[in-house]
């Protein structure tokens, strides 16, 4: 088969055109794949920086009409969701994580494993209408809580995998000599295994974190928004991205220069958080090798 | 690769884990692991599954199969089918991997066959970080920077020279199907590229040498060594794509313009399944539509779930093939 594909393939100097074509097509194609992906980064920085300012971080918003007025009910609202969401979702996760690392070489933990891939793949809207279903419907509320369970589903299937692969990264030389010298596998896990690997969790939640500071799918009923200060978590809370989809949805421009703000806001928070785990990661595994 | 050593020790570690170690603080480390880790998720993706068909289960009982065939949406007459929706997103969904795929697997192949190692890392890392970015801010960039963009110049341009073409018919509104494609494209570049770039990295470098060895030029060896080679696990990174694209929500909701209505050209706005959850979950009065609505989400849910079953075992089987010949 391949000899026929070489016979097609012409005289050397028509090989060679074609290899420099196809380079030259190839280059092209990273450009134009990066190109609308740094134009939206671009556009929102363009857009985004003059709506910066003290009010839009403090202030509640105005009612309908009148100008100014800021989101800071919204910036505080993503604060606590991403806070309930880590408290429900961190702990499952880390914990399916070490079982996946330390006991998963059974059946049920490759089930386990895979299952728990498919999961990062269900769209979060879905995860939203099951939120709904579990918390909202028994308590005739939108709130804060349901909110936090739909982000902290989205999140655990991120933190158990990158708990699974950190732990896995921790030379077994170490739980071995732990337990040779008669340590129990508990202590073993939380003073040996588990500082080890500490970092790569750490990262795993980080990420998970950038991750659901920006859905917006699964809050629309759950947190569903609310255009004052939070009182309990038993009542519906603002989020900055439901802020900005419905602000870009609104026919006033002055919403429109707030959403763009709160773009860059949020988008700014989600590339230094990646960017930084990137970093610390890096320097984290250069100090182990 | 692991050595045999380490792994024959790592057995014996989990071995003694599971049935060796008799002492009571041990029993309750495994058991809350167990419980609160492995046992909880397991019953969480039950629950997801089991809530998803219960409260759809009404709108099922009352629509059968018509429920996929119909085009009327109407909560006042209480009729509801989801056809109109699922072209919505059957379309924007192809439209979207037709421009991405091509796309993607050139950033691929440039990444890992053509550029140097540091420019091949930098676009990665870029294509990875955009990849983070929030649907809704797309969706934001896509009201106010792309819609008006495709209303102005491009779809007058197209319905000028294509007069008589059906696909490019009627006035341009801007938001619609082709709107809804190109932000899916957008979005499911970043997956496309990581996942193929994975696979593509898989290949042992010993095939390439062989074929630049025979003589072959760089595109040669890729096109005979490196992509057939990889080419169950590319195109499970297609179907991941696809997979990503069929669910996504609030772009796609932003930019195409939420009328539920077939028509074959692509300027029209149109609906599609995520779509329809997002606009009209909350405003849902009764059981039956809200049954309905979840209805829809059940099909988007079986659906994607399906399309990543596949792909991760497409992906799987390639990186298996990799090992056994002790590439990688």
């Amino acid at each position: 088969m391949a000899s026929s594909a070489f016979n097609t393939g012409g005289s050397l100097p028509r090989r060679q055109f074609i290899n420099r074509v196809m380079g030259a097509l190839l280059c092209l194609s990273a450009a134009v794949a990066l190109t609308p992906l740094l134009l939206v980064i671009g556009f929102i920085l363009a857009n985004g920086i003059s709506g910066i300012n003290l009010d839009l971080l403090t202030k509640l918003p105005k009612p309908v009409g009148e100008l100014g007025g800021g989101m800071g009910n919204a910036f505080l609202g993503t604060a606590i969701l991403i806070a309930l969401a880590s408290l429900f979702g961190v702990p499952i996760g880390v914990l399916a994580g070490i079982y996946l690392s330390e006991f998963g070489n059974t059946g049920f933990a490759r089930i386990l494993r895979f299952l728990t891939d498919v999961l990062t793949g269900v769209p979060s809207i879905i995860i939203g209408i099951v939120a709904y279903t579990l918390v909202v419907v028994p308590t005739h509320s939108f709130s804060a809580v349901a909110g936090g369970v739909a982000l902290a589903i989205i999140m655990i299937p991120v933190v158990t995998r990158t708990t699974e692969e950190a732990l896995r990264r921790v030379p077994n030389a170490l739980r071995e000599a732990s337990l040779g010298l008669g340590v129990h596998e508990w202590k073993t896990m939380m003073y040996i295994v588990l500082p080890a690997g500490l970092g790569g969790i750490v990262t795993g939640v980080m990420l998970a974190i950038a991750r659901i500071s920006g859905e917006t799918a699964p809050l629309l009923f759950t947190a569903f928004g609310s255009r004052f200060w939070q009182d309990g978590l038993g009542n519906p809370i603002a989020a900055v991205p439901l802020q900005v989809y419905k602000y870009a949805l609104a026919p006033y421009k002055d919403w429109h220069d707030q959403a763009w703000a709160a773009a860059f806001i949020l988008m700014m928070l989600i590339l230094i958080l990646n960017v930084g785990v990137r970093v610390v990661t890096r320097s984290g595994f250069q100090k182990i090798r | 690769m692991a050595s045999a050593a380490p792994a024959a020790s790592k057995r014996a570690f989990q071995a003694r884990a599971l049935f060796g170690a008799a002492n009571l603080p041990d029993i309750i480390f495994r058991t809350i692991v167990f419980l609160f880790g492995a046992l909880t998720l397991l019953v969480l993706i039950a629950i997801i599954v089991a809530s998803m068909v219960k409260e759809s289960s009404q709108s099922i009982g009352v629509f059968g199969l018509s429920f996929l065939h119909t085009t009327v949406w109407d909560p006042v007459k209480e009729q509801f089918g989801a056809l109109t929706f699922m072209y919505g997103t059957i379309v924007t969904s192809i439209l979207g991997l037709l421009i991405a795929t091509p796309i993607s697997l050139g950033v691929a192949i440039f990444a890992v066959e053509l550029a140097p190692p540091w420019l091949g890392n930098s676009i990665s890392i870029v294509v990875e970080l955009l990849a983070a970015i929030p649907s809704v801010l797309l969706g934001l960039w896509g009201i106010f920077v792309m819609v008006p963009f495709l209303q102005r110049v491009v779809e007058p341009a197209f319905i000028e020279r294509f007069p008589d073409l059906p696909l490019f018919e009627g006035p341009p509104y801007g938001v619609g199907l082709l709107a809804g494609g190109l932000i899916l494209a957008i979005m499911v570049i970043p997956t496309i590229v990581a996942i193929s770039r994975d696979v593509m990295v898989t290949v042992p470098v010993a095939q390439r040498e062989a074929m630049l060895a025979l003589g072959a030029t760089n595109w040669e060896s890729t096109t005979w060594a490196v992509l057939p080679y990889a080419r169950s696990g590319l195109l499970g990174a297609i179907v991941l794509g696809l997979g990503r694209a069929l669910g996504e929500t609030m772009a796609v909701t932003m930019v195409i313009g939420n009328q539920p209505q077939i028509s074959a050209s692509l300027f029209h706005p149109a609906y599609t399944m995520a779509s329809v959850i997002a606009n009209e979950f909350t405003e849902a009065t009764f059981d039956l539509y809200l049954s309905a609505l979840t209805e829809v989400g059940l099909l988007l849910f079986g659906v994607t779930i399906i399309m990543n079953m596949l792909a991760r075992l497409l992906v799987w089987s390639t990186a298996r093939a990799s090992q056994q010949l002790g590439g990688a």
